[in-house]
């Protein structure tokens, strides 16, 4: 098991290293926006899938990170101010936006952070002379790396790679201390948690804030691959639309971000043509994936596995029936 | 003064609306704990339907009549069997991403088989203005109010003051004690649903001759509906019609004194009051939290 998942990590890796050498430049563009999604909602599974917070203002985040590299840029300081600050201000309005889960749970929550985007959205559409407006900011230069320029959608590309990779050892890193195991404790019920010492007051707060920091990255990188910004993909729906590809792809299993991403961002982009009618189909299949697979897609091998495993133990226990019964007739 | 009036007036009328679409929010909620997220999505497909008898050359009544019945059928009884009886054992949160994609296929589903523009629907109510000390009142404004509020109050005497009623509110405060009593717990529940259903043609009905019909018109107005559910109170009826006066007032006397564009952010800041000082609504009962 180990190796075969070594291989397909060795292959998948070769696959994204080689692929923008076979594509054209929208889609070397497509992948970039792909990853960029895949960092955004890795952070949203972390408080959702991992933590358990029910979150729908996720988009709010990639927003913050996207404006404040906008901003900055404009103002003519450095992309590279711009992506840390725009992480940093996401953590503490993450920390900030974590109180009120403290108070309230479940769907108070969500509708709690969903009004959250709709305050953040209207703030991007309305304060002119920070945002732009409904214009938004145009322009958004891409950054130099150690001297060399990102400009181009395939440099870009590889730079955006490096960063997911980097965000997700770190994810995968934080998730296998004993922060991460409190983070699932605090998942699975909290209040056993909190008397087994875990302060859930402070990892409620932090799941929030990480999972923001990781939309601000995202943000930023957004806001420079498509050198345009407005207050379009930030508002409430772009932040259902993150909670679905989460919950599709599997929340609280570490690569559904990346099938999750895949089925709500790179397919809508392949098939633009038939917009709303793919919307149709995916609406249809979020309710049909409910009612067969509430756990998502990356649960197929683990349902597999355990119905391979309660067949084998029911064979196991009729052949030890069996056994004993035979014993029985011959004593 | 006057000014003040006026838009205190033309705020209950939406008001009546939000809390229409609430009422049926909560009964769901108290029958079967069903987060309903495509509540506004209820409201925008019957618009349609309505629309298309016309089409047919159907009278507005009879549209209404035969689009109360196929509301009951398909929002009520196939939404029921279909997406919430078999997600029901899994808790609260599967519903919640199942009806978040059911208003996805329904708001696309209208765009792409239907159409993408807004269509005018007619008014119940003829063109007239009444001034009152000053204050003008349109007959749209004070006929939705009226009979919005008249429908809250019908559901509130069916709930309390038959037995039907009774039995449903036994349900939804305890469904094994309401079974061993001899209630038919499934078909209580199912009149819920139906009841939300014929609600929400009620709403289209009211609210579809000023905003259009539209694929999205539902996208906003569930979210105020929602919110004034929460205002008002998630597990009481009379909170629901109270959360959303409340947010339909204060939304229009904030777009005029502050600024209207953050009228939306209105319910919102209401809202994040409400759940932190009473997390239970202004009317709500409060509920332990349990292991």
């Amino acid at each position: 098991m180990k190796k075969i998942t070594t291989i397909s990590i060795a292959i998948s890796a070769l696959l994204m290293i080689i692929a923008p050498q076979f594509l054209k430049n929208y889609g070397i563009y497509l992948l970039t926006y792909w990853l960029i999604f895949i960092i955004a909602t890795m952070g949203l599974n972390l408080t959702l899938g991992y933590a358990g917070q029910k979150s729908l203002g996720h988009a709010a985040f990639f927003g913050i990170g996207a404006y404040t590299v906008a901003i900055v840029m404009k103002a003519g300081l450095s992309f590279w101010l711009g992506l840390p600050l725009g992480a940093a201000l996401c953590f503490f309005i993450g920390i900030a936006l974590g109180f009120p889960a403290l108070r309230v749970q479940t769907i108070y929550l969500a509708f709690a952070t969903l009004g959250f985007n709709t305050a953040v959205w209207l703030v991007m559409r309305n304060e002119e002379w920070l945002t732009g407006g409904t214009f938004g900011i145009n322009n958004i230069a891409r950054p130099e790396l150690f001297g060399f320029s990102l400009a181009s959608n395939m440099a870009y590309y590889y730079f955006t790679l490096g960063v997911t990779v980097l965000m997700a050892a770190a994810l995968w890193g934080l998730l296998r201390s004993p922060w991460g195991k409190a983070f699932t404790a605090l998942r699975d019920n909290p209040i056993r948690a909190e008397s087994l010492g875990v302060d859930i007051r402070s990892y409620t707060l932090l799941s929030f804030a990480i999972g923001a920091a990781y939309a601000g990255v995202a943000g930023a990188l957004f806001a420079s691959l498509v050198e345009f910004i407005e207050p379009a993909p930030f508002t409430v729906g772009a932040s259902i639309m993150m909670y679905l590809m989460v919950v599709v792809g599997g929340a609280g299993y570490f690569l559904g971000p990346v099938l999750g991403a895949a089925v709500g961002v790179l397919l809508p982009e392949w098939l633009r043509f038939a917009q709303a009618w793919y919307l149709f189909v995916f609406g249809s299949a979020v309710v049909l994936l409910m009612i067969w697979l509430p756990d998502g897609l990356l649960s197929i091998p683990d349902r597999l596995k355990a119905k391979k495993q309660a067949k084998n133990e029911s064979a196991a226990r009729a052949a030890s029936a069996h056994a004993a019964a035979n014993k029985g007739a011959q004593a | 003064m006057t000014d003040f009036l006026q838009l205190f007036f033309s705020g209950l009328a939406t008001g009546a609306i939000y809390g229409l679409a609430a009422l049926g929010f909560t009964l769901l909620w108290q029958a079967s704990g069903t987060i309903n997220f495509a509540q506004g999505e209820f409201v925008m497909l019957p618009a349609f339907m309505m629309l298309g008898f016309m089409a047919f050359g159907l009278p507005l009544a009879a549209s209404f009549a035969l689009s109360v019945v196929l509301a009951v059928v398909v929002l009520g009884w196939i939404f029921k069997r279909g997406i919430v009886d078999p997600l029901f054992k899994f808790g609260m949160m599967p519903i919640v991403v199942a009806t978040i994609g059911l208003a996805i296929a329904m708001r696309n589903g209208v765009r792409a088989g239907y159409s993408a523009e807004a269509h005018a629907f007619p008014s119940l109510f003829p063109d007239q203005i009444y001034n009152v000390a000053g204050v003008t009142i349109t007959l749209a404004d004070l006929g939705t109010f009226v009979l919005a509020i008249a429908l809250v109050f019908v559901t509130q005497a069916f709930m309390t003051k038959t037995v039907t009623g009774r039995a449903m509110q036994a349900v939804a405060q305890n469904t094994e004690s309401a079974s061993v009593l001899g209630i038919n717990v499934p078909r209580m529940i199912f009149y819920a649903f139906a009841i939300n259903a014929v609600l929400a043609v009620a709403a289209a009905l009211l609210v579809t001759p000023t905003y259009l019909a539209k694929f999205d018109m539902g996208e906003s107005l569930g979210n105020k509906a929602f919110f004034a559910a929460i205002i008002g109170g998630f597990n009481n009826s009379r909170g629901a019609l109270l959360g959303g006066l409340i947010v339909g007032v204060c939304e229009n006397l904030a777009a005029a004194y502050i600024s209207p564009a953050y009228k939306d952010a209105v319910a919102l800041v209401i809202f994040m009051v409400v759940i932190l000082f009473k997390p239970q609504g202004l009317l709500g009962k409060k509920e332990e939290r349990k292991v």
